[in-house]
């Protein structure tokens, strides 16, 4: 007889518990070879039959001792429902299944205040999914054809001058410009953003890079990704292809030491500087990388010690918009020559319209964008309690953001991009549309690419242990023998064929409200079936 | 569909030529209403091109209002045409109790304006006069402005005529540039301001189509300049941009299709002036149409203008013989005016073009 602990930690108090089927297992190993937590082991269980043979009932008992796979009772190594056993197991033997009593967000505090990688689970109402582009051409403007037609995909990335600005001269009836005007790019409006190398490990990063590289020289979309905070490999710094990337500089400035040393051997621009003030997952929260997952090859990249980084709140010496204008800006634009637009990112928060209004009214106009991140972005690691409880939807950000400058008419100026959640149902598309009638020049996407590459962490808990180096699909660890698990080309595959589809569905989109270029603004071509949502967004309410 | 229609003429011709023209191409809603507007005169103003002529319709309280107004602001009344209609029971039109078209002298002080200044000093006179009259619910102001008349009203395109006796040629209207146009605007509610021809600084305009960025053009717009109101119809749209691109960042008038319907970037990348042509698309990209439309506009020297969208939805074609240019939505309208002219010399304007008639009624095509 065992007594009861009440203290005890037991398989019922966590998330997940595991589905075993010991009839079917083999014990083969391969299930707890592969989960990179721990929490399943091999172990023995006692176990008492009882049998008769003959024609006439002659119990006889025997005890044997049998080999299981177990479920480990831990708060630390526990299941995290990846469903790599599952996956792995070639008798159908295990499954990892919710838990709908767990006990663990209560229990696992003991450590201070619980960290995990992921998105938001609380939040994950999605506004987006209210909202229907409902206005179709039809009779007087007609659909267009979405595979007769050009699409014009492309959107602005940098500072615009309004017209009466423009360094324009007439001479013999031209127009022909006679100064210098901010650089602005025209790209496509779905930016990979920013994952850096150390939260990402080094293949799944490539995989990423890698599919840019296709989709901008094969596929002639000029998808730009941002290189997030800790750096680029040199060699890629000293590539042609730079000029995809857009360099990140966040407040813990790791690995500018490489880049800024890079710059006289640079052949190229790249694309954009991008400032990050904040993140939408974890808004005042700066950067976090766990020492576990600070690698030696990550160490040398960023130019650190094995340490746990964390990247302050906030930029030091940035005390207002004006100085972040000042400094972090003009330095960024001077270090370029002023030819590579330079944006920030802010988490959004019922602040963002303030900020925004003083970045359109800086007298240097050099922002070249305004990054909205909404709390439904992901992040690789953060505190629980930031991840869920802070943060500010986007939608109606971008849409207060974008009517705040359409009242100054400065729409357009510095361009505006969304992201947290984009694509979070798997259609990237229909939601960078929705996003972009609404007054977004396009979105940015991160989490999406990592699920498409094989990350299997949802917003029901599942996995969500990317903070923890030891990612079950390779993707957000540096262990050497997790990355294994993660093929780069078929990853970089996987997501060129996403993006293709992407561009495939938004023409799917454009054509039948009549456009054959982006729909920045048509805010006319959206309706609600909510009606608090289209009374905050302006748009039609339908039912 | 709007059937659009305008007729630049070496001699002075008279509206029912206008009429002529339109009259032929009606289908569906297109007996809705009838605008036109006239630009340089002949008839009873010839003697006052240089004189701004106010065009209004109302009552007698508007008309009063009117006056009050323009004598506090010191412009005299120095002519006046009162069309006298023909009340014949059975018209189809919602007629307006009083017509209005009357030249006045500038006040004593514009002597020392400069061009511009008189320009806006008419704009702002206009603009006050519409809301007085909007405000009072008496009425509806169209145009002042040297040597341009503008007549609209709802019913039948043809009873108008007759209400107005432009079927009789009488001489008393006449000019030798008529932008007309032949329905309201049925998509929203029916509103003497939202038939075009619009009119604004010298500019006119008619389009016909469906202005698929019409949102973002009017969120745009209406921070531009204090004349771009209304926006009652989606083609006011078209004039404000011509107007701004012409007027206020007086570009060369070619530019104006660069900003409706730009290149796509590959094309714009392959170009000498790629430049300019990437900076207006960055800073106009709010002023861009998207859907099927065709523009016919006069400009204030009295050149006529017109171009299609960038995928040639809406079609449009320009006729002539030796004394008159047509520019129309169909090409039966230009045959009931011009059946003799040589066929083959017709132009179908494509979707980069601009087509611009001269005053010595020379046409040249212009590659966008
Ligand atoms: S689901 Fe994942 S974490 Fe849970 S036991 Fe299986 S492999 Fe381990
Ligand atoms: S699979 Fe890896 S990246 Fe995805 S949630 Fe789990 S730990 Fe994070």
């Amino acid at each position: 007889m065992e007594a009861v602990r009440t203290q005890d930690v037991g398989v019922n108090d966590l998330p997940w518990k595991i589905e075993y089927d010991r009839d079917r297992c083999t014990m083969c190993g391969s299930c707890v070879a592969s989960c990179s937590f721990q929490a399943i082991k091999a172990s023995v269980e006692r176990k008492s039959i009882t049998r008769s043979e003959g024609r006439e009932p002659k119990p006889l008992h025997e005890h044997s001792a049998i080999p299981v796979i177990k479920q480990v009772a831990s708060l630390t190594d526990f299941c995290r429902g990846c469903g790599m056993c599952e996956k792995v197991c070639p008798n159908n033997a295990i499954r990892p299944v919710r838990n709908p009593d767990t006990r663990k967000s209560l229990l696992s505090r003991d450590n201070g205040p619980i960290k995990r990688g992921g998105r938001t689970n609380l939040s994950a109402g999605r506004t987006l999914d209210h909202i229907i582009v409902g206005r179709i051409s039809q009779m007087t403007d007609p659909s267009l054809d979405s595979a007769r037609h050009t699409f014009d995909i492309r959107a602005p990335f940098g500072r615009v001058l309004s017209s009466k600005e423009l360094p324009f001269a007439v001479v013999d009836g031209k127009l022909v410009k006679k100064g210098h005007t901010p650089p602005v790019q025209y790209i496509y409006p779905l930016i990979f953003s920013d994952m850096s190398i150390g939260a990402l490990s080094t293949r799944a990063w490539e995989a990423v890079a890698l599919a840019v590289g296709y989709l901008n020289e094969k596929c002639h979309l000029p998808v730009r990704m941002s290189s997030g905070e800790g750096g680029m490999p040199v060699k890629l710094l000293q590539s042609e292809y730079l000029k995809y990337f857009i360099i990140q500089i966040a407040s813990g400035h790791f690995g500018w030491n490489r880049i800024i040393k890079a710059i006289p051997y640079m052949v190229t621009d790249p694309a954009g500087v991008l400032i990050k003030i904040g993140q939408g997952a974890k808004p005042g929260d700066g950067g976090l990388l766990p020492s576990a997952k600070v690698a030696e090859h990550i160490q040398a990249i960023r130019g650190v010690p094995k340490a746990t980084l964390s990247s302050p709140p906030n930029h030091q010496g940035l005390y207002s918009i004006e100085e972040s204008v000042q400094k972090m800006h003009l330095s960024m634009n001077a270090a370029f020559g002023f030819r590579v637009p330079v944006a920030i990112k802010c988490a959004a928060s019922s602040t963002s319209v303030s900020v925004y209004n003083n970045l359109l009214r800086d007298p240097y106009k050099i922002c070249g964008g305004f990054f909205l991140d909404g709390i439904q972005g992901g992040t690789g690691a953060a505190n629980e309690i930031s991840l869920d409880h802070t943060g500010h939807p986007v939608v109606s950000k971008i849409r207060d953001c974008y009517l705040s400058a359409v009242e100054q008419g400065l729409q357009g100026q510095i361009p505006l991009y969304g992201g947290g959640g984009i694509g979070m149902t798997g259609n990237a598309a229909a939601d960078a549309f929705k996003m972009m009638c609404l007054g977004a020049s396009g979105v940015f996407v991160g989490k999406v690419l990592i699920q498409l590459l094989g990350c299997v962490g949802n917003e029901q808990g599942r996995c969500n242990a990317c903070n923890t180096g030891r990612c079950p699909t390779g993707i957000c660890t540096q262990d050497p023998r997790l990355v294994k698990r993660l093929d780069i080309d078929r990853g970089a595959q996987k997501i060129v064929d996403y993006v293709l589809a992407f561009d495939a569905e938004l023409k799917k989109l454009m054509a039948p409200i009549g456009n054959s270029t982006l729909p920045i603004g048509r805010s006319d071509a959206l309706v609600s079936t909510d009606k608090a949502i289209a009374d905050k967004l302006g748009i039609q309410y339908v039912c | 569909m709007c059937r659009i229609g305008s007729i630049k003429s070496r001699t002075p011709i008279q509206p029912s030529t206008a009429l002529r023209l339109m009259l032929p191409q009606q289908e569906g809603h297109d007996n809705s209403g009838f605008a036109m507007v006239l630009q340089d005169l002949y008839g009873i103003f010839s003697g006052y091109k240089d004189k701004p002529l106010l065009s209004l319709s109302c009552t007698q309280k508007g008309a009063q209002l009117v006056e009050d107004y323009m004598d506090a602001h010191n412009f005299v009344q120095i002519a006046e045409w009162l069309p006298v209609p023909v009340k014949t029971p059975g018209l189809s039109i919602q007629a307006m109790p009083y017509y209005i078209f009357r030249n006045y002298d500038y006040p004593e002080d514009a002597v020392k304006m400069t061009e511009r200044e008189k320009e806006d000093l008419l704009l702002d006179t206009r603009l006050a006069l519409r809301k007085i009259l909007e405000e009072s619910g008496q009425g509806f102001v169209y145009s002042f402005w040297p040597d341009v008349l503008t007549l609209k009203e709802i019913g039948d395109p043809s009873d108008i005529a007759t209400y107005f006796r432009l079927w009789e040629d009488n001489g008393c209207l006449a000019a030798k540039s008529i932008v007309a146009q032949c329905r309201q605007n049925t998509n929203y509610a029916i509103v003497r301001y939202a038939a075009h021809p619009f009119f604004l600084q010298g500019y006119t305009l008619c389009a016909n189509g469906e202005n698929t960025f019409y949102t973002k053009n009017k969120e745009f717009q209406k921070s531009l300049h204090r004349g771009y109101i209304g926006f009652e119809s989606d083609s006011q749209c078209f004039l404000n941009t011509l107007h701004y691109v012409h007027h206020e960042l007086q570009w060369p008038l070619g530019y104006y299709k660069h900003v409706i319907t730009p290149l796509p970037f590959e094309e714009i990348e392959e170009r000498e002036d790629r430049e300019v042509l990437t900076g207006i698309r960055q800073s106009l990209a709010n002023l861009e149409i998207n859907g099927p439309n065709t523009v016919i506009g006069v400009l204030p020297d009295a050149r006529m203008i017109t171009c299609c969208d960038s995928k040639k939805l809406r079609p449009v074609v320009v006729g002539r013989d030796e004394n008159m240019v047509a520019i129309s939505s169909e090409v039966c309208g230009i045959n009931e005016i011009m059946p003799n002219r040589d066929m083959t010399q017709d132009i179908y304007p494509n979707e980069r073009e601009v087509v611009i008639i001269g005053n010595d009624l020379e046409v040249q095509r212009w590659r966008q």
